[in-house]
């Protein structure tokens, strides 16, 4: 800030303020603050929401594991089928081995921007099947920031197993395949996916998020097939006892 | 602006320099905390269900 102004002033130690300065430097303060908004909206607020939920999913699966009263048996063959829950209440977690140790999510009823999906949590298409219902059982959630629940979902290989826990145990998916679709393609979540007015005998699972990364241009989904039912009374798999018990 | 405000901060440099950064560490705090989660259902929105 040393350069020679004009001609005059040299003699002057101080110069006054410049309303061209200040408007410079209030614009780089803007800049900066856009740029720490998106560091913390793609990465800091990930962490978290992410222990927040993980905390939430612990407490929840403990509080069921006290409500033995309310537990349906079923066998794992025949699950027990929740009955439609309350608009935006969680009524399931969801535990992905190959997602990580620690990853323990809510399902909550409905697709709602605010009121379910952007706190991180995974919506469920309310249009849809229950956890174990014959038909298809169909999710959504994002993919990047708000707590990225399906950020890993193109990690996902055949064979995998995805739990969806509720009050009554667990529920095991095995998945399938991927497929990219466009935004409209409301068919992967059709009862048998894909296969329009098709009357199923099979029970599906459709997890639905968006693609590419940060982008709403396409939907990536995941289709996964009923395997067994774990009742709570027998305990969680083996595969997830440890994530179910907190200890990841 | 801030070669005013520098001037006007007591003390020698690094008593102005700590005062500053705690200053942006404040900011920091008041911006993640509530301005942040206030503006962040303006940006970027992003869908993931499937829709007609």
């Amino acid at each position: 800030m040393s350069e020679p102004r004009g001609g005059r002033g040299a003699s002057k130690p101080r110069r006054r303020i410049s309303p061209v300065f200040v408007l410079g430097e209030l614009l780089i303060t803007v800049g900066v603050l856009f740029a720490l908004f998106v560091l913390w909206h793609a990465w800091f607020n990930d962490f978290v929401v992410d222990s927040k939920l993980h905390e939430a999913s612990l407490q929840q699966s403990q509080q069921w594991q006290k409500d033995e009263t309310s537990v349906a048996h079923g066998t794992p063959e025949a699950p027990p089928v929740l009955g439609t829950p309350a608009a935006s209440s969680v009524f399931g977690l969801m535990i992905v081995p190959r997602f990580g140790a620690d990853y323990y999510r809510p399902i909550a009823e409905g697709t709602g921007t605010k009121a379910v999906l952007n706190l991180g949590e995974i919506g469920h298409y309310p249009k849809s099947e229950m956890p174990g219902a014959v038909g298809n059982f169909a999710v959504a959630a994002h993919r990047t920031s708000y707590g990225k629940p399906f950020n890993q979902i193109s990690s996902l290989m055949v064979g995998d197993h995805i739990y969806v826990e509720t009050v009554d145990g667990w529920y095991d998916y095995v998945f399938r395949n991927l497929e990219y679709v466009r935004p409209t393609a409301i068919g992967v979540i059709a009862p048998v996916p894909q296969i329009d007015g098709a009357t199923p005998t099979d029970r599906y699972m459709t997890m639905t998020s968006c693609n590419p990364l940060f982008s709403s241009a396409e939907r990536i989904v995941a289709y996964s097939v009923f395997n067994r039912f774990y009742p709570r009374a027998d305990g969680p798999p083996d595969d997830i006892a440890a994530t179910v018990a907190g200890g990841a | 602006m801030y070669a005013a405000l520098w001037r006007k901060l007591p003390g020698p440099w690094w008593v102005r320099s700590l005062i500053l950064f705690a200053g942006f560490v404040a900011l920091m705090v008041v911006c993640v905390l509530w301005i942040f989660p206030l503006v962040e259902p303006y940006f970027a929105p992003i869908d993931v269900t499937v829709d007609v």
